[in-house]
């Protein structure tokens, strides 16, 4: 593509961004009773995000929330490629046989205070691979997760609602 | 003495306050022009509060290398602002600000890095450290060269005495000789400090990684080191590469009102820079990493085509 139509593709596109709406008291997610975010987030979390087994639904919407129409960087919110750089922990899908060690190892590996973050239905009963013998249990089982994000696949603007409960912005 | 101490805190407390927003000036051009809003300008300032609030985790067995590298980075990069004439020309007497110990102190921040990334233990780690060694070492040449073909004219290899003599005589700033070495400083720039197209800085694909793969097994405090460290490396060889280039209103006392010109001068080359290599970053994808020895061979042949210009114009 030359330049001239790459400037034009620009200006012509502008901010595509969408406004960040209230989320209100009755945002679509579930806060553990007690949760409290870490002072220290405020306005500034790493993301990494680990797919324990999901069958890649809430991935699509993840990377909605975090391209250009929702922007979480707005937030303060960024994806990290190590866990060590992270502050949230992003689970999605069931943890099967082969992603429980990974997990665990991954939670021990991102620096206190740490945010648990569950994703989609799956995390929480399993969802339609309930039974399956390639599954280990769901998040839960594993860790104590600190915001869950129902749906199947949740809409980005519940993805953003979480951010938003630890970042505060 | 005095006033050269003056200058020297002045230095490094504008190296630390301006550096984050730097980096926030980029970000935020690039993701206006990626039609999103951006975390704001003071969001890399909120990224490292937050870090060094954080507990460092550090893998077991791994030795002490991964407690100092990034305090030894951190420390060359405060020492390199410190003697490159950011916002004055004043320099420490006694302090060597020459072009050779400038280039060993980046050097310094450059192996401490390496040594970090091999510490790790990981694949990516030790090759993001042979990568950034690599470059370091096609990089060096260039610095040198350039500067020196800049420093002819001053008949000094002193920085600070190179900025001065091209603020006092501005004819040697529009000649082939200043034209070239500048080019191929503005190439070193992108190269040292890992920017497109040498190196993305906000990839997460592990095998086309420089900087940070080495990185990749700090967290917490130590990460935070590393990335204002790295950061500051940024601030100073864009500091030195703008002043070079636009020598003016730099300071060459240590009074108030002068050092306040200095500083917003300062400060205004750097964020026009800056915002400029972000814009540029747009419209560029990264190099093959077997293409950048090409770039960087070309950047050196630049020094060295201003080298010899440089006998021919003076």
């Amino acid at each position: 593509m030359s330049l001239v139509r790459l400037i034009a593709m620009i200006t012509r596109a502008g901010r595509v961004a969408e406004p960040l709406s209230d989320p209100g008291p009755d945002a679509a997610i579930d806060v553990r009773e007690g949760f409290e975010p870490p002072a220290c987030l405020r306005g500034s979390a790493q993301v990494r995000h680990v797919d324990a087994g999901s069958c890649n639904g809430c991935e699509i919407e993840i990377a909605a929330a975090f391209g250009p129409v929702y922007d979480a960087e707005r937030l303060g919110a960024r994806l990290v490629a190590s866990p060590r750089h992270a502050d949230l922990v992003a689970i999605t899908g069931v943890v099967t046989q082969n992603m429980a060690e990974p997990l665990r190892n991954t939670i021990d590996a991102t620096p206190e205070p740490r945010v648990i973050v569950s994703i989609g239905d799956c995390t929480r009963g399993c969802g339609a691979f309930a039974g399956s013998y390639a599954v280990a249990g769901s998040v839960d089982d594993f860790t104590e997760v600190d915001v869950h994000v129902p749906g199947c696949p949740p809409a980005p603007e519940a993805i953003i609602a979480a951010l938003r409960a630890v970042t505060r912005r | 003495m005095i006033a050269a101490i003056v200058v020297t805190l002045v230095h490094l407390a504008f190296a630390l306050a301006i550096t984050p927003v730097l980096i926030g000036v980029m970000r935020t051009v690039r993701a206006r022009l990626e039609g999103r809003v951006g975390g704001g300008v003071l969001q890399p300032w909120r990224d490292v509060i937050k870090l060094f609030a954080k507990e460092p985790l550090r893998a077991p067995g791994s030795s002490a290398v991964l407690i100092w590298a990034p305090l030894l980075l951190m420390a060359s990069s405060l020492v390199l602002c410190a003697l490159i004439p950011l916002v004055s020309t004043l320099s420490l007497p006694g302090a060597p600000g020459e072009l050779f110990v400038v280039v060993s102190v980046l050097l310094l921040g450059t192996v401490a890095l390496a040594m970090l990334g091999l510490e790790s233990g990981t694949a990516f780690g030790g090759m993001g450290s042979s990568r950034h060694m690599m470059f370091t070492a096609l990089v060096e040449p260039t610095v040198l060269l350039s500067i020196y073909a800049l420093s002819l004219p001053a008949g000094t290899s002193t920085l600070t005495a190179i900025v001065r003599a091209r603020r006092d005589d501005l004819s040697t700033l529009l000649n082939p000789v200043s034209i070239l070495a500048i080019v191929a400083l503005i190439v070193v720039v992108v190269a040292e400090t890992g920017r497109l197209p040498v190196d993305n800085p906000s990839t997460h694909l592990e095998l086309t990684m420089v900087h940070e793969a080495m990185i990749l097994e700090s967290g917490g405090r130590d990460l935070g080191w590393l990335e204002f460290g790295s950061w500051l490396r940024l601030t100073a060889l864009l500091g030195l590469t703008v002043n070079l280039a636009v020598p003016w209103a730099i300071a060459s006392d240590a009074s108030a009102t002068a050092l306040l010109i200095g500083a917003a001068a300062a400060a205004l080359k750097l964020v026009v820079a800056a915002a400029l290599m972000a814009a540029v970053e747009v419209f560029i994808a990264k190099l093959r990493l077997f293409r950048v020895p090409e770039l960087l061979a070309g950047s050196f042949v630049l020094a060295f085509l201003s080298v010899s210009a440089s006998y021919l114009v003076f």
